[in-house]
């Protein structure tokens, strides 16, 4: 039941899980997430992209970035440990659709959702350039994974410490002024990076999509805490997304939702660092 | 509003029933109709509003027989006819007031599945407590026979014996039954459809079992150890029970008979997307649906602050839009959280509010402010998106609509602010897309719900629904009282074949 065969670290507070689950296995598709709780009677829910799955084996792999309580502790669990409750695949799975040429932009974690939707989108027969972003080297991800698919990889950081030294803008514009022009970008990373991969694909007219990772309580409809103005209407990320059209999504009020719970979370989270310290003084 | 002392309740109950078994002549219609009505012994909002326990203690049997002792036994018996599922309510009441508990449960299950939660969420003043006879003769619907607390009574005292009654399965047949949702509908066609001896599977999106029971209505008012009870009986009959298991999602819904063998299926997945108020503001932080919020606080456990890791925001000064039972969940919740000031908002008045009136009654009891004839007109927030205010508009009842209640119109010019950093949403819900959006065969009318004959068939082969996916949102007993038209004909179904 949900045991965890395989653990590695990516980067500092990232890890790569693949957990046993084997009918999400079977019927998940890019761009779809789960909801993950370690503890029934007082685990939060978090919502998780799947960033790979097999059916035959019956798991999924699951890229987690510790910024809270919960994914500290999920990134904690070693190999032969168990889940208590995954439910998924959830959300509308990423429409994939022969189309020519599709840039991917990943940013941080986001590199390991995407990866899904770039290989599907080169599976059905599109050129796809990817570009991964991060602060410094140190935070790149999945970089043979996508070296392995994609027709062209741009890797860029903040800090010029690998790749080019640039945000991922960059290269997304210098991508959209070629001709023939992308006939779709797809962008998945950091609310911010996707907002300014928004402008960036908007005067170029490239359609752009986004996906969206909000608070999700249940992550099936009920809550509503995920809901994003898109257009100007309100959507639910979790039923009606989590894609949507970057050009119509309004980021900064996103952001602020996002950001309804952050002193809490941080407070939490340093406690997981206090504690493991204590623990570790303890042992010494 | 004085509040009965629950000592002199129990000890009047005592000596007037010590009276009545006394006499020597039996009661006749007028000395029922002279027997006191029995309060139910509560916590004293003082108490109750720092904690999240039960707030109606409920009856002793003293006290469930003298209240039992005041129905006439009537022989036209019109509150059985305001029942959805024709208790035979004079029958249990009878039982009842002979002290004989063990009679009047087993009357009570020989209709209803869920007599603990019933006796406790239905609106009976609207049921069949509005047609009672004893409450015609006293002029006052406030004065009918408490059938749902001894509804309660009974459920409850049955639990405390040593032996449980549980229901007869019969022989295994061989064949599966699939129910998606183990709300109050699910729970109920589970139960029926498995003591014809047919295998069910209970899937469950969430990672506890009882839906609406579970997620929706708070501990103070639905102790999750009595849904946990019926859970459990059902697990003792042989019912399997998957949780974290999306119907439409992890499984489609064609592939459980397809594929894994399910003889037919029953969709009870509830009424399950918060409806907003499509106004200016409403996506700023701090404003929730009242789903958000309650099952925040009751299924994650938000309230336990120190074991919870499910956040919830620290509201101080809150409304809540709505005069329904889950406007009164939200505002009481949010009292017991500790809010300083909480605003109940409803466009109409106090006696269209859809509400049970005991609910009604605590949230005053417990300090929410009532602001009837008042509407939000938009939320306005601060710099960085966090609810600062409310602007509201007062409003007057006009003509009556299609309903027959009276329109509410808003005065022109009447805006005014309301300071506060909250504002919870509970004006209903819409129904869930997740099994529409996955299988596009069921037909659904225009809002969604999926359209079911009067067996409770689907358009789909093998397939049937009920409850609030079917009727929009209603009532637990409504959803029971389809969870058993459904089950009967999938009773029906495979008895034939």
């Amino acid at each position: 039941m949900n045991r965890i065969l395989f653990k590695k670290q990516l980067a500092e507070e990232i890890f790569e899980l693949k957990v046993e689950a084997p009918l999400i296995a079977s019927e998940r598709k890019p761009g779809q997430f789960v909801m993950i709780q370690l503890d029934t009677d007082f685990g939060e829910r978090v919502p998780l992209t799947i960033a790979d799955g097999d059916p035959e084996e019956g798991s999924i792999t699951l890229v987690v970035q510790a910024v809270g309580k919960t994914t500290h502790h999920i990134a904690d669990l070693e190999t032969g440990d168990v889940v208590e409750n995954i439910v998924g695949p959830l959300g509308t799975p990423t429409h994939i659709e022969k189309l020519g040429t599709v840039v991917c932009v990943g940013g941080g974690v986001g590199v390991a959702p995407l990866h899904p939707i770039a290989k599907a989108l080169k599976e059905i027969g599109n050129e796809v350039i990817v570009i991964i972003g991060a602060r410094s080297r140190e935070l790149i991800i999945f970089e043979e994974e996508m070296k392995a698919i994609a027709d062209e990889l741009i890797i860029c950081t903040d800090d010029g410490s690998y790749g080019m030294k640039s945000l991922v803008t960059g290269p997304l514009e210098e991508v959209c002024r070629r001709d023939p022009q992308p006939a779709m970008a797809v962008a998945i990373g950091p609310p911010i990076m996707m907002k300014f991969c928004a402008e960036t694909t908007r005067p170029f007219e490239v359609p752009t999509v986004v996906s969206l990772n909000t608070i999700m309580v249940d992550g099936t409809g009920m809550c509503g805490g995920c809901r994003v103005t898109v257009g100007g209407e309100t959507r639910f990320v979790c039923v009606d997304g989590p894609e949507f059209d970057g050009h119509l999504v309004d980021f900064d009020n996103m952001m602020q939702r996002l950001g309804a719970y952050k002193p809490m979370e941080e407070e939490a989270h340093e406690q997981c660092h206090l504690d493991k310290e204590i623990e570790e003084l303890k042992e010494k | 509003m004085s509040h009965p002392d629950n000592t002199q309740l129990v000890e009047d109950a005592k000596r007037q029933l010590d009276e009545i078994v006394a006499r020597e002549d039996p009661l006749k219609p007028k000395d029922r109709l002279a027997i006191p009505f029995q309060e139910i012994p509560s916590q004293t909002p003082e108490e109750r509003i720092a904690n999240m326990d039960e707030v109606a203690l409920g009856y002793t049997p003293e006290q469930a027989r003298v209240e039992s002792l005041r129905c006439f036994d009537c022989k036209k018996a019109p509150c059985v006819d305001g029942c959805p599922v024709r208790l035979d309510i004079p029958g249990f009441l009878r039982a009842a007031g002979e002290g004989d508990f063990r009679e009047a449960i087993d009357i009570i299950k020989r209709n209803s599945l869920l007599p603990a939660v019933c006796g406790r969420v239905c609106p009976q003043e609207t049921q069949c407590q509005l047609h009672c006879t004893v409450g015609k003769s006293l002029k006052d619907v406030n004065k009918s026979v408490s059938i749902g607390r001894v509804e309660r009574f009974v459920a409850d005292w049955e639990a405390e014996q040593a032996e449980q009654d549980l229901p007869e399965v019969k022989p295994e047949t061989g064949r599966k039954v699939a129910v998606v949702g183990s709300g109050p509908a699910g729970v109920t066609v589970a139960a029926d459809v498995r003591r014809e001896g047919h295998a069910v599977t209970l899937f469950e999106a969430f990672h506890k079992p009882g839906g609406v029971l579970m997620y929706g209505i708070p501990e103070f008012r639905m102790p999750k150890r009595i849904v946990q009870r019926e859970i459990d009986t059902l697990r003792t009959m042989g019912v399997t029970v998957e949780t974290n298991f999306v119907v439409g999602r992890t499984r489609k819904l064609s592939d459980l008979i397809e594929k894994d063998g399910f003889d037919a299926v029953f969709v009870g997945t509830g009424a399950g997307l918060p409806k907003f108020m499509r106004i200016e503001g409403e996506n700023l932080v701090g404003v929730f649906s009242a789903n958000e919020f309650l099952t925040r606080a009751n299924l994650m456990r938000a309230y336990d602050r120190k074991n919870a890791d499910t956040p919830i925001s620290n509201a101080r000064k809150v409304a809540v839009l709505g005069g329904g039972n889950v406007a009164m969940d939200a505002a009481r919740t949010a009292v017991r959280l500790g809010a300083e000031e909480v605003h109940l908002v409803y466009r109409r008045t106090e006696v269209e509010m859809p509400a049970r009136v005991e609910e009604v009654g605590h949230a005053k009891e417990e300090g929410v402010i009532f602001h009837i004839l008042e509407n939000a007109k938009r939320v306005v927030g601060d710099e960085q998106g966090r609810v600062q205010a409310m602007e509201c508009l007062k409003y007057e009842l006009g003509e009556p609509d299609d309903s027959g209640r009276r329109r509410p119109v808003a005065i022109p010019d009447s805006e005014f602010m309301m300071p506060v950093d909250t504002v919870i949403v509970a004006i209903g819900n819409d129904s869930n897309p997740l099994i529409k959006q996955t299988t596009p065969e069921i037909e659904t009318n225009r809002w969604g719900n999926i359209v079911v004959n009067e067996n409770g068939k689907t358009s789909m082969d093998r397939v049937y629904a009920g409850g609030d996916i079917v009727l929009g949102a209603a009532t637990v007993i409504l959803a029971m009282g389809e969870g058993r038209r459904a089950a009967a004909s999938i009773n029906e179904l495979l008895a034939s074949e």
